[in-house]
This record gives C-alpha cells, sequence and structure tokens, in this order.
C-alpha cells in the first residue's frame, strides 16, 4: 500500500494509437511503481491493444495529428503512416519502451488488472481466445465502477 | 544532509536516498530495509548485489531490466519489495532513486 494519497488508478483505453496505448501503459505501470494499484479498460478501438493478432501492428496517427507536422494528405498517402510507425517504434526501443505484448506481460506480472470491456467485445464479434492470455477478465461497465468504489481512486479516461 | 544508520553517520537526500555509495554497507542497507518495513533475506540481497552491479557499470534501471536480469521475475520482485519495488531497491542498495519512467 503507497503512503501517497491516490490509492488506485483506473484508465479506460478507448483508443489503439500508438501514443495513446503507450500513455496508458506508461502511466498504469508507473502507478504500480509507486505502489499505486492499477487497472486498464480496454474499449472500442482500445481492444486492438489485447488482440493477440492486432497487438504488435498497432500505429501512430498521421491524418489529424497536427503533432506530427506533416500535411494531412501527405499522412493519408499508402505506407506514409507505417514509415512513421516503425520510426516511432525504434525511438521507443532506444529508450527501452517495450513492444506492446511484452509491456502488456510486464503490467500484468506487476499487479496491473487488464479488463476488456463487454460491450465493446461484443460489438466487434471478440471472443476470450482472440484476445491476451493475462487478460483478468471481460467486464460490464457497472463491474468497472464497483471496482473504482474505495477512497483515494482516480479514473482516467484515454 | 546528514543521517546516522547502523552507528555510520551518511549522506542521504530528502527522500532517504544516499548522496555516496561508497558510505554504505550491509549494515546500513539492513537498517535502511527495516525503515521500509523489508526484512532481508538471501533472495533480496542478490538483488541488491544485481542492481549495484548495473548501477556500477553506469547502466540505467529499468522494470523491463529487472524482467531481464535472469535474477528474478517481475512479479517476486513485487513480492519482496512492496509498494514501489524499484524505489525501495535502490534506497536499501545505497544508489540513486531511477529517473527512467519505465
Amino acid at each position: 500500500m503507497s503512503d501517497t494519497k491516490v490509492k488506485k488508478m483506473l484508465f479506460i483505453l478507448s483508443k489503439a494509437t500508438l501514443e495513446n496505448v503507450y500513455a496508458a501503459f506508461v502511466m498504469a505501470n508507473g502507478a504500480r511503481m509507486e505502489g499505486i494499484e492499477s487497472e486498464i479498460f480496454f474499449t472500442f478501438f482500445g481492444l486492438e491493444a489485447i488482440q493477440k493478432k492486432k497487438l504488435e501492428h498497432l500505429h501512430v496517427a498521421t491524418v489529424g495529428n497536427p503533432a506530427m507536422h506533416m500535411p494531412t494528405m501527405l499522412g493519408g498517402l499508402p505506407g506514409v503512416e507505417a514509415l512513421a510507425s516503425n520510426m516511432m517504434k525504434k525511438e521507443m526501443d532506444k529508450l527501452d519502451m517495450p513492444p506492446v505484448g511484452e509491456f502488456l506481460e510486464i503490467l500484468s506480472d506487476s499487479g496491473c488488472k487488464l479488463w476488456a470491456c463487454k460491450l465493446a467485445v461484443d460489438m466487434f464479434h471478440l471472443e476470450e481466445k482472440d484476445l491476451i492470455d493475462d487478460l483478468d477478465g471481460i467486464l460490464t461497465i457497472g463491474d468497472f465502477y464497483s471496482r473504482a468504489d474505495q477512497d483515494g481512486t482516480q479514473l482516467l479516461f484515454i | 544532509m546528514d543521517k546516522t544508520i547502523a552507528q555510520a553517520t551518511v549522506s542521504v537526500d530528502q527522500e532517504g536516498y544516499l548522496t555516496d555509495f561508497s558510505q554504505w554497507n550491509k549494515e546500513i542497507g539492513t537498517e535502511i530495509a527495516k525503515e521500509q518495513g523489508i526484512e532481508m533475506t538471501d533472495k533480496h540481497w542478490e538483488i541488491i548485489d544485481f542492481i549495484q552491479d548495473k548501477f556500477k557499470n553506469e547502466e540505467p534501471l529499468s522494470i523491463r531490466g529487472i524482467k531481464k536480469s535472469g535474477v528474478i521475475n517481475i512479479k517476486e520482485f513485487y513480492a519482496l519489495f512492496p509498494g514501489g519495488p524499484l524505489k525501495k531497491a535502490t534506497m536499501i542498495a545505497g544508489i540513486p532513486k531511477p529517473k527512467s519512467c519505465i
């Protein structure tokens, strides 16, 4: 148990772009490293990050992302998104940032709970076998809120 | 600032990390661990040795490095140093708190 006022961080990850997935992972891992409990609820496109077949193929958004400093039309050309994603993955590797699959293992081993959103799982016609083995379960939003029901809990939507 | 740990005077920073590794010894490590609520065992010392080696070789510490260490897995690491394992282990080891975000 931590001495901090924040006792538990709950993240809702709704997007599957690399920048959003890593933001959630780094913060969830950072919480555990500080002795704070953490959990991630993967919903809508966020589910891509826990699908066995998709998690190593996530991209950065090159279109509609002004911080890429790239004309939107260029960002939309075939291959540009893949190129930018590979460049970013290389930079992250230099900082010893693990790839998505390994990061999920680290999170799970660190005691971070990983949940899939039931509604989104049904909507994308996914089954449990499509999702990572380290998944802690499939929850409704009600179940998730009940996990937030204690003092010092913060919820963050990414 | 100076602090007396295990009958020795050592300099520490505001959070209690030793600022001069040469002042560290096992008794000091054991005492800091007690303050953190940790009773040191052989397994604990094995990890402390590992992270001190990393420090001496100026290699950055991260949770990923622990995973790859071959000394311990992440689950055991959290179990041995509950409530912020790398933070506590580095304090016991007498080295600075890791600056990495991972």
